[in-house]
This record gives C-alpha cells, sequence and structure tokens, in this order.
C-alpha cells in the first residue's frame, strides 16, 4: 500500500483535545492536499475525528476552520497555481472558501470509536493511561477490517509495552509532537522492539511531509522531551521549596519563575511552562514515568498538593492559558497560588522586594523574544553569559545551578541511550520547547 | 488651491495601529479631512461644492453613496451639490480635477476636493482582490494573487532583463530608503515611526521570493495598505478673495492634464508608462518648460519600480538610466530634483482614492512653506511642482502643475 492510499481513512483518536486537534488539522491539511493532486482525483479522502465529547468536537469544527482559513491565506498564491484549473475560482476568497471547504469535508466528527475499524492508520491522543490506551487500541487491532497502523501521542508510555500489551504485532510507532502541533516544529519517533520497517518510513515521509523536524528518541519513558522537561520542572519545584524558608513561598516561585525564564532567557518561567502544559499533566506523566526511572525519584508532592486543590492549569478551547502555579491576566502572571492559604497572592505586592533580593541583572541580558530571532543569537548569549559567570548575586548564583541541572539532565539523556546524542537532546529543546540554546551548553560555568 | 489637510496614514508601521481592535470608519476620515480643511477657509458657508474622490468603500466598506458624506463633514454643506468620483487609485487626482473643472466653469467659487480609503478592513490577501478591480476583471483569474504587486512585479521583471537585475534592484532600494527618510520627517506619515538604522541595505538586501509573494518586487517595494483622508479646497481668484486669503498663501493651479488609456489593453511596453509618459509630456508642452524646471514632484510610486519609470517618462532620464538618476541621488531631498518629499506612497502611505489629494496638499505645502521639518528648498528659477496620480497599471492619469500664487 502506498503512502497516498494508507491515507485514504484515518482516525484520530482524541480529536478534540489539545494535541488531538492540532494532529487532526495537520493530518487534514496533507489529506486535502493529496486529494488535490491530478493522479488522487477520483480517490475519497476520510479522516474520522472521535472524541468522547460531543461539545468538544462542535468546538473542534470551529477551531479546525479558522486554523485551515490561515494556512490558506498563507498559501494562496500555490493554491492559486493548484486551482488554476478551476475558472469558477478567480478571487483569492473564492480560492481560501474552496480550499477551507476541501479540508472540512474530509473530516468526519463522531463519537463512535468504531469508525476506526476501517482505517489504515489510527493516531491516538488520548489520555496519558497505559490501561486506557491498551484497551483502546487493542479493541481496535482485534475488530478491524483492514491491518491498521497505531501512531501514538503518549510522551512518556514507553511504545514496547503499548506494542505488546495490546497486542500491536510492531505496528505501531510514538509520534510524540509538542504542543501546539500545528507550531511547534518537533516530532519525537519512537520505535518499539518490534516496530516494523514499514511503519517506521511512513512515519519519516508523514513527518516530512508536515515540515516536521524529527528527533528519534530511544523507547524510554518520557523520552528525550519529558525526560528533559519533568526533571528541569522538579528542579525548580525542589530550588522554590528550599528557598522558601528564606523568601516565602510565593516569593520564591515568583523568584525561580524568573530566573529560568529572564536569566536563562527562555520562552517562559518553570512555572508557566508547568500551567501551560497542566498542573495535572505534569503530576501524571512523572507517575508515568517514575517506575521505569533507576536511582532517583521523579515525584512532587507539591504537584499532588496543588491537584488536590483543585489548581490545575492548561488551557480553555481557545487556547487561553488557565490559571495554575501563576494566575494569567491576558496572558501575563499577575499572582501566585498560596498553597497554603488558599488564594492566588497579586506579585505586585512583593516582586521589588524579591527583584532586589535577586540583585542586578546582568547588564546584557535581553528578554527570549529579542535573542532567539536574532542573527546575533550566539553571540548575545556568550556574552551575557559570560558576564553572569562573573556576578554572585543570588539570581546569577540560582541561574548557574539552574543552568547546571539542565546540562546534568541533558548528558544523563545520552549516558542513558534515551537519545543518541548532545546534538538530538538540544534539537529537542530548541525545536520542541522553543529555547534560545541546548541544555548541553558550554554558555554558565 | 488653498487650505489642504492630511489625516495619518494609518496601517501597520505606525505604533499606535493594532489590527486586532477596532478602528475608526471612513466616516471619521472623512470628517477630520473634511473640517481640517473648511478650517483654513472660514467654514463650510463658503463652500459651493464638494468633491469626494475614492475607489472602492462600496467592498472595502460597504458602503456607497459618498457624496451623502459631505454635509456630515459640517451642516453648513446640506443641501449643497456634491459627486464622488472613482478612477481606482487616480480616484484623488479625479477629485482635484473635478473641482478645477468646476471652478473652470463658473459653477463653483470654491470647491472641497478629498480624497478617502479606508482599507485596513480586510486582511492583505482580500484587500489585494478588491484592489484587483483596478484591472480589467477577466484578467483576473489568470493574474497573481496580489494582483497588482504582480503587475508591477512584470514590470520590474522586465526592466531587470533589458537592464539588469543589480543595477535596478539598487535604484529601486534608493526610492525606498528616500521615501522612508522623507517620511520620517512628517508626523502624518505612516512610516515616520520607522527607525531602520539602514533602509538600502536592508531593501536591497531582501530578495524577492515568488513562493509566497510576487517574483520581482519584495514588500518595501510596494506602498502598505492604509487609511486616511486628504482634503483640499479649489477656489477662483474670486473664492480666495471671499475666504480672505492672499494669493501668495495659496498654489496656482497652472496646468492640468486628464488622460485615460484602455484598461482592456495591456501595455505595449512593460518598461514603459506609456499613458503617464503622455500626460506629463503634455502638461510641460502646454506651458513649455521641461522637468528640469520643477523644483519638487509628487510621483505615484505605488511600487518602487513605478516611481523608476515615472523618472524616464519625466524625461529626466532616457530608458533605462531612471534607475542610475535615482541611484545618484538625484531625486532624494537634498538632490536636484526632491521627489515625494513627505515619503509617498512607500513612505507616507496609500490610502488608494486619497492618494491624489494628497499629493497636492504636499505640493501645496513645499511652495508655501508650511511642509515643517519636511519643507525642501524651492529655487526661484525653478518655481514649479508637479502631482503625478495614477488609477490601475497606467490607466487614469491626472497630471497637475503648480507655482505659488
Amino acid at each position: 500500500m502506498k503512502y497516498e492510499e494508507r491515507l485514504q481513512n484515518v482516525t484520530v483518536l482524541g480529536a478534540a483535545g489539545k494535541m488531538g486537534s492540532g494532529i487532526l488539522l495537520l493530518t487534514a491539511v496533507e489529506m486535502a492536499n493529496l486529494s488535490l493532486q491530478p493522479e488522487n482525483k477520483d480517490k475519497t479522502y476520510v479522516l474520522n475525528a472521535m472524541d468522547v465529547s460531543d461539545k468538544a468536537l462542535f468546538d473542534l469544527m470551529g477551531y479546525l476552520r479558522d486554523q485551515v482559513r490561515k494556512i490558506a491565506e498563507k498559501n494562496t498564491v500555490p493554491l492559486r497555481k493548484l486551482y488554476a484549473d478551476r475558472e469558477d475560482l478567480i478571487e483569492n476568497f473564492q480560492v481560501i472558501d474552496e480550499y477551507i471547504f476541501r479540508v472540512l469535508n474530509i473530516v468526519r466528527p463522531t463519537t463512535a470509536v468504531e469508525v476506526a475499524y476501517g482505517s489504515h492508520i489510527v493516531f491516538e491522543a488520548i489520555k496519558e493511561d497505559p490501561a486506557l490506551k491498551n484497551k483502546v487500541l487493542g479493541s481496535i487491532k482485534q475488530n478491524s477490517k483492514v491491518e491498521p497502523w497505531f501512531f501514538t501521542n503518549t510522551s512518556s508510555i514507553p511504545i514496547t509495552e503499548l506494542d505488546e500489551n495490546a497486542g500491536l504485532d510492531g505496528k505501531v510507532i510514538g509520534f510524540h509532537f509538542y504542543n501546539p502541533p500545528a507550531v511547534q516544529k518537533l516530532v519525537e519517533v519512537i520505535r518499539s522492539k518490534h516496530t516494523t520497517d514499514d511503519v517506521y518510513e511512513f512515519a519519516l515521509q508523514y513527518a516530512k511531509n508536515l515540515k516536521k523536524v524529527v528527533v528519534p528518541s530511544n523507547d524510554y519513558a518520557g523520552f528525550i522531551g519529558n525526560g528533559h522537561f519533568m526533571r528541569d520542572a522538579l528542579h525548580g519545584i525542589n530550588e522554590a521549596e528550599r528557598l522558601t524558608a528564606e523568601l516565602g513561598y510565593v516569593q520564591a516561585v515568583y523568584a525561580i519563575n524568573k530566573v529560568s525564564q529572564d536569566y536563562l532567557v527562555r520562552p517562559m518561567g518553570i512555572f508557566q511552562l508547568i500551567d501551560y502544559v497542566g498542573v495535572e499533566v505534569c503530576k501524571y506523566i512523572m507517575g508515568v514515568m517514575n517506575p521505569y526511572l533507576e536511582n532517583e525519584d521523579l515525584h512532587s508532592a507539591l504537584l499532588d498538593k496543588m491537584v488536590s486543590q483543585g489548581v490545575m492549569g492548561g488551557q480553555y478551547a481557545s487556547g487561553a492559558q488557565k490559571d495554575g502555579f501563576l494566575k494569567y491576566d491576558k496572558g501575563r502572571p499577575v499572582a501566585i497560588w498560596d498553597v497554603e492559604k488558599q488564594e492566588y497572592v497579586a506579585i505586585e505586592g512583593f516582586a521589588a522586594d524579591v527583584d532586589a533580593w535577586l540583585g542586578a541583572a546582568p547588564a546584557k541580558l535581553q528578554p527570549w523574544k529579542s535573542v532567539n530571532f536574532s542573527k546575533a543569537k550566539n553571540q548575545i548569549l556568550e556574552e551575557t553569559f559570560a558576564e553572569m559567570n562573573t556576578m554572585t548575586t543570588h539570581g546569577a548564583i540560582l541561574a548557574k545551578a539552574y543552568n547546571k541541572r539542565s546540562n546534568e539532565i541533558g548528558n544523563l539523556l545520552v549516558s542513558s541511550n534515551v537519545a543518541a546524542n548532545a546534538e538530538d537532546v538540544n534539537t529537542v529543546m530548541l525545536t520542541g520547547f522553543y529555547h534560545a540554546y541546548g541544555p548541553i551548553n558550554e554558555y554558565l560555568k | 488651491m488653498y487650505g489642504g489637510y492630511n489625516t495619518i496614514s494609518m496601517g501597520t508601521g505606525r505604533k499606535e495601529f493594532n489590527p486586532k481592535k477596532a478602528r475608526p470608519g471612513l466616516e471619521h476620515y472623512i470628517k477630520e479631512a473634511g473640517q481640517g480643511t473648511l478650517a483654513q477657509i472660514g467654514g463650510a458657508a463658503n463652500v459651493d461644492e464638494g468633491v469626494i474622490g475614492n475607489f472602492m468603500a462600496a467592498r472595502f466598506n460597504n458602503q456607497a453613496n459618498l457624496p451623502g458624506f459631505l454635509p456630515m463633514i459640517d451642516e453648513g454643506l446640506s443641501m449643497k451639490p456634491g459627486v464622488s468620483v472613482e478612477g481606482a487609485c487616480g480616484s484623488g487626482g479625479l477629485a482635484l480635477q473635478a473641482g478645477i473643472r468646476s471652478v473652470l466653469s463658473g459653477s463653483a467659487e470654491v470647491a472641497l476636493s478629498l480624497g478617502v480609503e479606508v482599507q485596513n478592513t480586510y486582511k492583505a490577501i482580500y484587500g489585494a482582490d478588491i484592489l484587483a478591480g483596478a484591472g480589467w476583471y477577466p484578467k483576473r483569474k489568470a493574474g497573481h494573487a496580489y494582483f497588482f504587486p504582480g503587475q508591477f512585479s512584470d514590470r520590474a521583471g522586465a526592466y531587470f532583463e533589458k537592464y539588469g537585475k543589480d543595477y535596478a534592484r539598487q535604484g529601486m532600494s534608493r526610492w525606498y530608503a528616500n521615501a522612508i527618510e522623507n517620511a520620517r520627517l512628517d508626523p502624518t506619515a505612516q512610516e515616520y515611526h520607522n527607525t531602520t538604522p539602514d533602509p538600502y541595505t536592508t531593501c536591497l538586501k531582501m530578495e524577492p521570493n515568488g513562493k509566497f509573494f510576487v517574483d520581482n518586487l519584495n514588500v518595501l517595494d510596494c506602498s502598505k495598505v492604509s487609511d486616511g483622508a486628504s482634503a483640499i479646497a479649489v477656489l477662483s481668484e474670486e473664492g480666495l478673495k471671499r475666504i480672505g486669503i492672499d494669493k501668495s498663501e495659496a498654489v496656482e493651479v497652472v496646468c492640468y492634464v486628464q488622460a485615460q488609456r484602455d484598461i482592456t489593453k495591456d501595455p505595449s511596453d512593460l518598461t514603459e508608462l506609456e499613458a503617464i509618459k503622455y500626460a506629463v509630456q503634455k502638461a510641460m508642452a502646454e506651458l513649455g518648460i521641461t522637468a528640469k524646471d520643477l523644483a519638487t514632484v509628487e510621483l505615484h510610486d505605488c511600487f518602487s519600480i513605478a516611481g523608476i519609470l515615472t523618472v524616464e517618462a519625466l524625461g529626466l532620464a532616457e530608458k533605462g538610466k531612471g534607475a542610475q538618476f535615482v541611484s545618484d541621488g538625484h531625486t532624494s531631498r537634498t538632490g536636484f530634483i526632491p521627489m515625494n518629499t513627505t515619503g509617498g506612497l512607500i513612505g507616507w502611505g496609500h490610502p488608494t482614492g486619497g492618494t491624489g489629494v494628497h499629493q497636492a496638499v504636499t505640493i501645496w505645502q513645499q511652495l508655501t512653506g508650511r511642509a515643517g521639518d519636511a519643507q525642501i528648498n524651492i529655487p526661484a528659477d525653478r518655481p514649479y511642482g508637479m502631482t503625478i496620480n495614477m488609477g490601475g497599471d497606467d490607466v487614469t492619469i491626472s497630471v497637475i502643475i503648480y507655482k505659488r500664487g
């Protein structure tokens, strides 16, 4: 079966979720583009968008329409060429509307999992729960009328276990997008012990067509991305807890969030990133990974406490940030959750004191946004961190310790054979987390 | 002419522009520009009739019947005659010419000529559909997604082929740099806030990319999407007396030409603006001058290549030498013949239906010493200013020559 034939019938499970909706969008666009090729004009393409929530599926279609419009608007020049023979499509808006219809017309929203029985490709983006995944994928495998290949977006569960427990016979591969899938360039591709070459080759072709950067990861819980992020997050949490005695809890969270964003020139502070991914999701992923790890305990009592207090983070369907460690006003952190008092404490009440405690920032320090897209990025980073190396302020010391830990984690991922090399680790952090530089670096001493 | 007024040219580049926020509509711009002129000429009571130049309010704003907005400017215009004129991006020039004809015919002593366009109601990709109306619709299907950039990209491509790409792009980049330098001197200009350290190199290094835009122009070669309006009063000598303004404060229209080229026909030579050449040469011949007698020109640089080709149409440089003329600095504000001294369409902005009137306002400001920081020297032996306004691809042309009254 050729690539384009296999993509004639696809199901995305969990299609209305945060990751599923992005995967659905990218796949729908890829399928629509295939369907527009002259040689495929007589073929039908079906993309089942399966989710358990009718409400979420209703919202999903609105999201898809808006996103496909944006894609069409960006690609109007090539689209006009593609529709050159359509005499009825004259103006850009007509071409764009036709393309949106084409993409949406491939998508079938449904709550019935049985639709997957006719699909050659099944994309799985359901809850990060091994038992649930085993059950759903195993059932599809048994009932399928075709030989389905399974693509799982798990960010933490070993693929070999999924393969063996669900009885997928090597027709499965880890295909881990980063959030949001439509934007982040990275895909981690993870073979189970049994994954067959044809599935792997298809995965690479599909990633290439989606213009994604592929980093292969070996099949260890958490892979490269969460292998770094979860340990990095735990370091941030531990640091904040350590500083609580001196600064107070909300002040410590503020300090670590600031150091991990501003001083380390990252797009978000660590607590904002935990909120972005979801407090509960982080707790859950640590829980999935922890049993597989030797000589370390990837667990945070603080995350447990937050979840038990109902402070979850994550995002609204609109993409807006829900409150978690931090409370947000138009996307900007304005307060911090006090786990003892169980209320948000406004940042402006103590920011100046903590800033003073951190000390003067390096003179050359620039925000991530102006560094990451600069042609002189490496030079800016070198100069900034060279200056930081000479400093003994609390802020500089915390930043150096933070970078050292990030560095250790990166090297651990290589030495424990999760990643093939340092470059792969750095690529994941650059393209999946939008960092300006990789964890394995020589910048900070 | 007297009493020119420009609103800000609003759009990307202005600090206060936020595409996600609600913005003022046609009414705001018509009112501001109209009232700006009325305040200088003793109010609406002095006005006999009004002309509104506009291109595509019918699509950008779903609004037609624009003469009905004249009395909204000022109650004093209520029940007075009004008309709107349309000739694509040449609508403003037509608004001036309509005012001039009314005054010459004796039906008005004072005409208010106003040009307006509010285009940021649509994203550029849809705005391109609307602006394509300036071309011949049966050509739209085969045309580029960005139809007019596509047309002038073809002109630039033909020029590259004949005279050399690097050579031409140097001239075009200098044209862009001049536009930015001039716009930085006029607080109403869209590029007033532009702080690019070296606009020339920035433009030169930005290689055109036909994959997502057009083959031979980059975005800096193009005028931007603008909201704005300009107004000016066209008066007879009688009219000047009525408003109590001395001739020397006004500019005299010493010559005006309007010319149309057949919209259904492709240009016979892509490296020449045939209709512009005809109109400017006719105007100068009527007056018995050459372009070397002009102190300054406001020309229609919807694209940098149009600036180069117009320099050649004026006879300031031979065919193929326009890019050299511009590269040599002759059109910069300190050069022999400063052009587009407040930025032109690329620097000041291009609210399409308003542009022709904006050009007249700039010439009035320059010739009467009102141009503020953008003021250039007007040599006593070369007292003339010229405006060249173009609708479509060298189709609807208005040329006016002015001197201080």
